[in-house]
């Protein structure tokens, strides 16, 4: 295989600009959550800093980066300052699949594809690293030497692991109809004029159900924030972290919502498809990003609206309702997929 | 594409030496976590992209999430009471090792005289279709289908002995739960829908 200096120069690109796109949209999701609650609370929410608030983004990180960075003296070095890297790294290693549009051009420079690199394993990739994501969070747990941070650890990775199961199998109905686990091809697959290829309409329904609540659990969001019950556990995993290192646990649970989010637009809700989008290739862009921020419009909302899970009713409602209902899920696809080939 | 086996190939190796060298169960299990992640970076080099990628999330994303799991639950401190009491065992090591390294030798002996050929009889696909799902799951639906069902079976049945182990510990629990001296047991964490 040779490796040729014009596509590593091109990726290279692609990932600097898409690398700080999601952050800029990561930061402002953040305060969007804050502004969101604030409406639906009823009050004002953060609006000081800049126009409506606007810079309370960069205030914010501000504060991350100036604030004492303690390291608890009981704590395990090494696991402490290693468990916000390796959830973070993953979270944002996942990038480089996205589709976020179809093949452009631009002016002066040519054919363009939207997207860092397409992977005929695109989809087993995402999960493999999402599925390494959890190591930061029971490492924290198990490194901070504290019995809050254990518990939250220990609840998060049985919480993530179950749930995991029945991700993995609610997007196989989607993988079957569209043939592949390339991202682009999937997203190819659903192209229809009115949104009307959408694997959501075609049949999918049950698998874009399983896989929205469960993505919700495996990103430790209401109502399935367990391991961070504030009520019991103080803050769970991430309690005895302060500053930066706090920050990057932030960042990526907020970097595991925007993936999951762009999971589903691309499986169910069509990707960048959408009208005109055919006559006008950066249409997709915003068809796309429309779709991931009602997803984590939907998080926010969730969060406002409802109350938490108690342990033993987040597990039987994993085990022994999800995981069936996607397993049935499977058999109907394949029924379905069977009849009309 | 060398100088990537290499790589993978001594942060695998240097790992492994990890899990064996390490007194603390939760750094061996992180060693052999990296591990599971090299080797799946050098299934990748083989274009192997859908076992590598499946290397990750089985072992790495989801055995290994278990094996941690337990280790924390335990709370295992280090493991060094225990080596005494298997002396024997020091001496069964120089003969496995020995036969190990054979093997190896033999596989590498056999490897490099007549050049390696994957599918063993007719002309080697593609390097671009060799390891991707299609192949993997037409060849796993035809040739090896019996290997397969077989492997299914197999699962099945580890997953019923773990229901009926689980089950038969439950009804323990509740026959002490009952008995009205009983001291209160040390901490234990309700985890997992076992318990």
């Amino acid at each position: 295989m040779s490796v040729d200096a014009g596509f590593l120069i091109e990726a290279l690109i692609k990932i600097i600009i898409v690398f700080h796109v999601v952050l800029i949209i990561l930061a402002y999701t953040v305060l969007a959550e804050r502004r969101v609650l604030a409406v639906i609370q009823n009050r004002l929410g953060p609006n000081r800093v800049g126009t409506f608030g606007l810079l309370q983004p960069f205030a914010d990180l501000l504060k991350f980066i100036m604030k004492e960075d303690l390291i608890p003296m009981a704590v395990n070095k090494y696991l402490y300052l290693l468990a916000p890297i390796v959830t973070l790294v993953p979270a944002f290693m996942v990038m480089i699949v996205y589709p976020f549009g179809p093949t452009v051009r631009i002016p002066y420079f040519g054919q363009v594809d939207l997207y860092v690199t397409r992977l005929n394993i695109g989809l087993l990739f995402v999960f493999a690293l999402t599925s390494l994501g959890v190591y930061g969070i029971v490492l924290a747990g198990w490194a901070s030497n504290s019995k809050y941070s254990l518990l939250g650890g220990l609840r998060s990775s049985a919480q993530m692991v179950s749930y995991e199961l029945s991700l993995s199998l609610s997007v196989i109905g989607a993988v079957m109809q569209s043939g592949s686990l390339d991202l682009v091809e999937i997203v190819k697959n659903q192209s229809g004029a009115w949104g009307m290829g959408w694997h959501l309409f075609w049949f999918q329904p049950i698998g874009f159900a399983v896989y929205l609540i469960s993505a919700i659990a495996e990103t430790n969001r209401v109502p399935f924030d367990l391991p961070e019950a504030e009520t019991e556990l103080v803050a769970g995993f991430h309690t005895e972290y302060s500053a930066m290192k706090f920050a990057m646990f932030f960042l990526a649970e907020y970097a595991n919502m925007f993936t999951v989010s762009v999971i589903a637009t691309v499986l169910f809700l069509g990707g960048w498809n959408g009208p005109f989008v055919e006559q006008l290739p950066w249409l997709g862009l915003v068809y796309f990003f429309a779709k991931v921020f009602f997803f984590l419009f939907l998080y926010i909302w969730l969060r406002a609206t409802l109350p938490r899970f108690r342990y033993d009713q987040l597990m039987n409602f994993g085990w022994k309702f999800l995981l069936p209902v996607a397993l049935l899920n499977i058999v109907i696809s394949a029924a379905i997929g069977v009849l009309t080939f | 594409m060398e100088i990537l086996f290499f790589l993978f190939g001594a942060i695998a190796v240097v790992a492994a030496l990890n899990v064996i060298l390490q007194r603390n169960p939760i750094y061996s299990a992180i060693g052999l976590i990296v591990t599971l992640c090299s080797l799946a970076g050098l299934f990748l080099t083989l274009s192997a992209q859908f076992i590598a990628a499946i290397q990750i999330i089985v072992y790495a994303g989801a055995i290994m999430v278990l094996f941690v799991f337990t280790i924390m639950l335990l709370n295992v401190r280090s493991e060094e009471s225990k080596v005494d009491r298997q002396k024997f065992l020091r001496w069964l090591a120089v003969p496995l090792f020995l036969a190990l390294l054979g093997e190896v030798y033999y596989v590498v002996r056999t490897v490099n005289n007549p050049p390696l050929q994957i599918p063993a009889t007719g002309a080697a696909p593609p390097a671009e279709i060799l390891g991707t799902v299609e192949s993997i799951g037409r060849e796993m639906f035809t040739s090896y289908l019996l290997p397969f069902e077989a492997t299914s079976v197999l699962i099945l049945m580890a997953i019923v002995g773990a229901m009926l182990l689980a089950r038969r510990e439950k009804e323990v629990d509740a026959a002490k739960r009952q008995a009205p001296t009983a001291e209160p047991e040390e901490e234990t964490v309700a985890i997992g829908p076992g318990h």
